[in-house]
């Protein structure tokens, strides 16, 4: 497929700002619960709503590059009983207004006690929060299965695309709330933020590491053969209906050299995976700001790689009838 | 139930491209606004087009085939780029099977063209909406016509006639029949799409004859050129049984 770059920025922008999202509430959780320290009166929780709530409107932003009307994208909610593009669509704003509630309640220390007993009281901000992993589950799971419905783009069609968008978001969403954390000075926050991010980033690796073998030994079930239904094995196209290209001919095709996609794959792994787990494991004690963010930076760029391999790699079973590209 | 589909036929296909230019020109001057070309009298002309036809060449010299492979959308009876869309732009009608795009609802997401295994969807450039083969559903309904010229441009065309036009869920009828008795195929089988254009194969006519075959044994003249026996110099077995 051709990688169109509104969408690689849309998935990799709100798949960080769903991970920061999940990492302010687990450690608002963790905080109630007494297992990590408060934030004291660092507005931790706000601050890091506020950017996610960015990331998620950049995301839409640059979705809308991809789109060729615009002004009717608000018709693309109808047809959430089939589509997952349309599911999508509705998950993102809700997540994006779960998230704004969330950071007001933060911002403007609008938060109440919503429930007690004995010992436990829990905050209204929590029952928000739980809203909100709700809607950036659904939002994970939207995002993933528009690639991963496709059956035969073969590359796409695997559960491991929908884990894969799950941690790649995670990863980069904690790494982004390690240096935020450490930005405000929150020392014991960093260790259980940065841990995590180091567990999420080992974690992909594992799992894309694993697509990656997948679709090395992938098998293609549609052939020239099937595809114009004539059975020989040599089947050569010396006319594509087209003298100066078509649609068929730029949408599904890179365009890239194998030895450039080859390249890509390189960067990527590089630096997604042992780079920022490198830049965090330094820096988790001495809580170094700069280093923290460069770790998410890097790892955001490498995703960005990530991305426009992902789409890249997927072979379209229409480019059978294009072989002359 | 209705479903109204195309029959091409590779036998006879001879690859001129008429059905390519009729489409276009009864497409692009149709009421859902034209089909949009860039470059269409520069170097690397390019534009929106429903209907394309490909060239093979099928097996090794010597022994090569020509195939011209007319492509358009197939209308399948699960269409995968339906459900996808997530407007309902695309869409299959109940009444004929037909599956079409809204162009007014379309947004350009090009999700459906993602979603279809044959590349039959192709986004028009200027107008920003993915368009396909409509099967001329503003012209084989439309009763100013004559009732022979109600159907699509490309069949009309079709001066080989290797395209047909017809209902394939009706038994009875030439398309059915043609695939039947033809060995009509779909396209990519593989994917649970149920095109419902099918395609004939090339077919040949091939007559075995055995040797034995060559030589007319009950031959009439065979049995005149037969020389009679000449009687037998000295005593035979006959004539010892009578002593």
């Amino acid at each position: 497929m051709h990688p169109a770059f509104s969408v690689i920025f849309l998935t990799t922008l709100i798949g960080a700002a769903q991970g920061l999202f999940l990492a302010l509430f687990s450690t608002q959780v963790y905080s109630e619960f007494e297992l990590l320290p408060g934030i004291g009166d660092t507005n931790y929780y706000g601050i890091g709503a506020a950017i996610s709530l960015i990331l998620l409107i950049g995301g839409l932003a640059s979705s809308f590059f991809h789109l060729g009307h615009p002004e009717r994208a608000w018709r693309s909610a109808a047809c959430w009983r089939t589509s997952w593009l349309s599911r999508e669509v509705i998950a993102l704003p809700t997540m994006m207004l779960a998230v704004f509630v969330y950071g007001i309640i933060h911002l403007f220390g609008l938060d109440s006690i919503a429930f007690t007993h004995g010992e436990i009281t829990l905050s209204t901000s929590l029952f928000v929060g739980i809203f909100g992993v709700v809607t950036t589950f659904a939002l994970f799971i939207c995002t993933a299965m528009i690639y991963a419905c496709i059956k035969f783009l073969q590359e796409w069609a695997s559960p491991l695309t929908v884990i894969n968008y799950f941690l790649f978001g995670t990863a980069s969403g904690f790494t982004l709330a390690t240096a935020l954390a450490s930005y405000l000075g929150l020392q014991e926050h960093i260790l259980f933020l940065g841990g995590w991010a180091i567990v999420l980033t080992i974690l992909v690796f594992i799992t894309r590491t694993a697509s990656l073998y997948r679709n090395s030994r992938i098998k293609h079930k549609s052939t020239m053969q099937s595809a114009i239904g004539i059975r020989h094995n040599k089947i050569q196209q010396k006319a594509q209906g087209a003298m100066g290209g078509s649609f068929n001919t730029r949408e599904y095709f890179h365009g890239k050299t194998a030895m450039f996609l080859k390249s890509v794959k390189f960067i990527f792994m590089i630096l997604v995976f042992p780079v920022p787990v490198l830049l965090l494991s330094t820096s988790l004690n001495n809580g170094n700001t700069e280093v923290l963010i460069a770790a998410f930076v890097i790892q955001f760029i490498g995703l960005l790689a990530e991305r426009w391999y992902f789409f890249a790699q997927a072979n379209h079973p229409q480019n059978i009838y294009y072989q002359t590209v | 139930m209705t479903q109204l589909a195309l029959i091409i036929d590779l036998n006879v296909c001879v690859g001129c491209s008429a059905c390519v230019t009729s489409c276009k020109e009864w497409n692009t001057s149709g009421p859902a606004g034209f089909m949009s070309d860039e470059n269409p009298y520069q170097k690397d002309p390019t534009g929106t087009f429903f209907n394309r036809v490909q060239t093979y060449e099928v097996g090794e010299f010597p022994k090569t085939e020509t195939v011209h492979f007319p492509k358009s959308c197939l209308h399948c009876e699960e269409p995968p780029c339906v459900p996808v869309c997530p407007t309902g732009a695309s869409y299959k009608r109940k009444l004929d099977g037909i599956v079409l795009v809204d162009y007014d609802k379309c947004i350009g997401c090009k999700y459906c063209s993602w979603a279809c295994p044959y590349g039959a969807r192709e986004i028009d450039e200027h107008q920003k909406v993915m368009k396909k083969c409509t099967l001329c559903v503003d012209r084989i309904y439309d009763e100013n016509l004559p009732e022979a010229e109600r159907k699509p441009a490309c069949v009309l065309a079709c001066p080989t006639n290797a395209r047909l036009f017809g209902d394939v869920h009706d038994a009875d009828s030439e398309v059915s029949e043609m695939i039947r008795d033809q060995g009509g195929y779909q396209l990519m089988p593989e994917w649970g799409t149920q095109p419902s254009n099918h395609y004939l194969p090339r077919r040949k006519n091939k007559i075995t004859i055995h040797k034995d075959e060559l030589v007319r044994v009950d031959n009439p003249l065979n049995k005149e050129q037969k020389e009679h026996h000449k009687p037998v110099d000295g005593s035979v077995l006959d004539d010892s049984s009578f002593i």
